[in-house]
């Protein structure tokens, strides 16, 4: 049964030194105040997994907390680079980061291995491209029924999954809806999982597309309101598309990269970008 | 008073890429220039365009230009959502999707796209691009595919520095040989004109020209020795209503401002 604890306990008691942590939200439900929490408690030398590794990661790996970045699109969605990924990789600061990349196809079927308990995952994908020259875990097979030459991608373990949802109920069954994108299979794939949700409440009504992860499931739930943003929380918030642009320019630069994380990080009662709940919040209860 | 139509020659682009696309299609949508694009259409002639966003958004009808590709706009305007693996191994994996539509930061003359790294080596680039996203397998199983980007000698290159994406790999016969079940790159629409694959070499040729342009300024911009096409054709400028109608869903994008394509070039950090 999930246990329902704060977010620093839930962070100090699932995500350790040297774990292999994914962090997903399909640009919807991105769990941001648990990265937030992952910096402030000072943790390093992570495996960090993530398919699209936006502005979540660029801050933890700006903040030293990363060792190696598992992903296949690093970039700020219609805004452009990510300055701090691109300065580790590229300058090695604040550390040398080790990359692992593959496609949105490949890490899907690598969290869905992971998810079904298989050592790898088939698909059509990769052939022709230089991407299997860099990366491990990527192979031919051939299909033993037809001799098709398929590729093979190996499943995705993390020693633990970061999601965020829109609820949970009192015995911390975990509901999300809108965009899903990957999280139940990274959930399933991960040996702990910590979900931070809008609200907590008496009991889940039925949403339409909604995906239920049941309480058994999960390791630990979190009440963090407006815990995704910049991303957003369909029917709570809207994405807040002013702050993805404006961090390009607090990011390109590494001074006031560290001011902000100073600011709105370390700074007791810091925001993480957002008074929470404050006048800039557009979060509402549906 | 008369005043001529002006146009820029990214709108050019848009509009010719939107043109592209047939009524009732289903196209599979990167963001930026493909998805300024395929709203065009969708909002002209081509109401029933059908958008696929990876985020899991089937058949998404966004009255504003989506920054990403999953505002919120997507899911609650779709047919149906998705999880992200099912969009990638039920919809597109499959070869359901008529038209994939992507960006580059480099292409080469058999269309083979690079969003990786440019310049060092891979290990220590001169600059990491975001890398891969959903472009492989869209490149590889979409009956075609649609690629936007800016002309120059710095993005249209002899070899790419790292093929993310393939085109028609090493020439004739290399898309079935690795087995790639769609028809690659049909068309390469730019700012200054479009190219298509010759049938017999793969060799991305000009066949098409703006008003205005020059085949001499098209060569200065291409990497390799460009051919031309003898049925070069001039395209026709941008309508009234095809200008209206882009320019209100630039503007109604929520951060209008912002750079829609990742700069290839370096800007260096402090």
């Amino acid at each position: 049964m999930a246990e329902i604890v704060s977010l620093a306990e839930a962070i100090a008691a699932d995500v350790r030194d040297g774990d292999t942590v994914a962090m997903e939200g399909f640009t919807h439900l991105i769990p941001n105040a648990a990265g937030h929490e992952v910096i402030r408690q000072r943790r390093r030398n992570l495996t960090l997994v993530r398919m699209t590794p936006d502005v979540i990661y660029d801050q933890l790996i700006g903040a030293g907390c990363a060792r190696k970045l598992v992903f296949s699109w690093a970039g700020n969605p219609g805004v452009g680079s990510l300055h701090r990924f691109r300065d580790a990789v590229e300058r090695s600061w604040p550390a040398p980061l080790e990359i692992e990349e593959h496609s949105h196809a490949g890490m899907a079927n690598r969290y869905l291995a992971g998810a079904s308990g298989l050592p790898f995952a088939i698909l059509r994908g990769y052939r022709g491209t230089d991407l299997p020259t860099y990366t491990a875990g990527v192979a031919d097979i051939v299909c033993p029924f037809t001799g098709e030459t398929l590729t093979a991608v190996a499943a995705l373990r993390p020693d633990v999954t970061v999601i965020h949802a829109q609820r949970a109920d009192k015995l911390g069954n975990v509901q999300y809806w809108g965009i899903t994108g990957v999280q139940k299979e990274a959930v399933l794939a991960a040996t702990r999982s910590v979900v931070t949700v809008e609200e907590i409440v008496d009991e889940l009504d039925p949403r339409p597309g909604a995906v239920v992860l049941p309480s058994w499931m999960v390791t630990h739930v979190a009440l963090a309101p407006n815990g995704a943003h910049p991303s957003y929380a369909l029917d709570y918030s809207v994405r807040d598309n002013d702050f993805y642009v404006a961090w390009d320019a607090i990011s390109r630069d590494r001074a006031s990269f560290q001011t902000w994380i100073d600011e709105h990080i370390f700074t007791p009662g810091g925001s993480g970008g957002l008074s929470p709940l404050g006048e800039h919040s557009q979060w509402r209860q549906p | 008073m008369e005043a001529a139509v002006t146009y820029t020659s990214d709108e050019m682009m848009t509009v010719t890429a939107a043109r592209a696309l047939q009524d009732r299609m289903t196209c599979f949508v990167g963001i930026g220039l493909p998805s300024e694009a395929a709203n065009l259409a969708r909002a002209t002639h081509a109401p029933n365009l059908v958008l696929i966003y990876e985020s899991g958004t089937i058949g998404a009808k966004p009255d504003a230009l989506p920054l990403s590709i999953g505002d919120g706009i997507l899911a609650e305007t779709a047919d149906s959502v998705v999880g992200v693996p099912e969009i990638f191994n039920y919809w597109l994996q499959p070869g359901r999707i008529d038209v994939g539509f992507l960006g580059a930061a480099q292409i080469d003359k058999f269309g083979n796209i690079n969003t990786t790294v440019i310049g060092g080596d891979y290990a220590s680039p001169k600059v990491r691009l975001p890398g891969a996203g959903g472009a492989p397998e869209i490149a590889a199983a979409c009956r075609e595919v649609i690629v936007v980007l800016r002309q120059s000698r710095r993005t249209f290159v002899e070899r790419v520095d790292f093929i993310t994406s393939v085109g028609f790999g090493d020439g004739p016969g290399a898309r079935q040989r690795l087995g790639l079940t769609g028809t690659g790159p049909q068309r390469v629409i730019t700012d200054v004109g479009v190219l298509q694959p010759d049938p017999t070499t793969c060799e991305l040729v000009l066949t098409g020209i703006y008003p205005g342009g020059s085949v001499a300024d098209i060569y200065a911009r291409t990497g390799w020795e460009l051919q031309v096409s003898a049925n070069l054709k001039e395209l026709a400028p941008p309508s009234d209503i095809e200008l209206s109608v882009l320019r209100g869903l630039v503007a109604s994008m929520p951060a209008s401002k912002a750079t829609v394509v990742p700069e290839p070039a370096s800007q260096g950090a402090a």
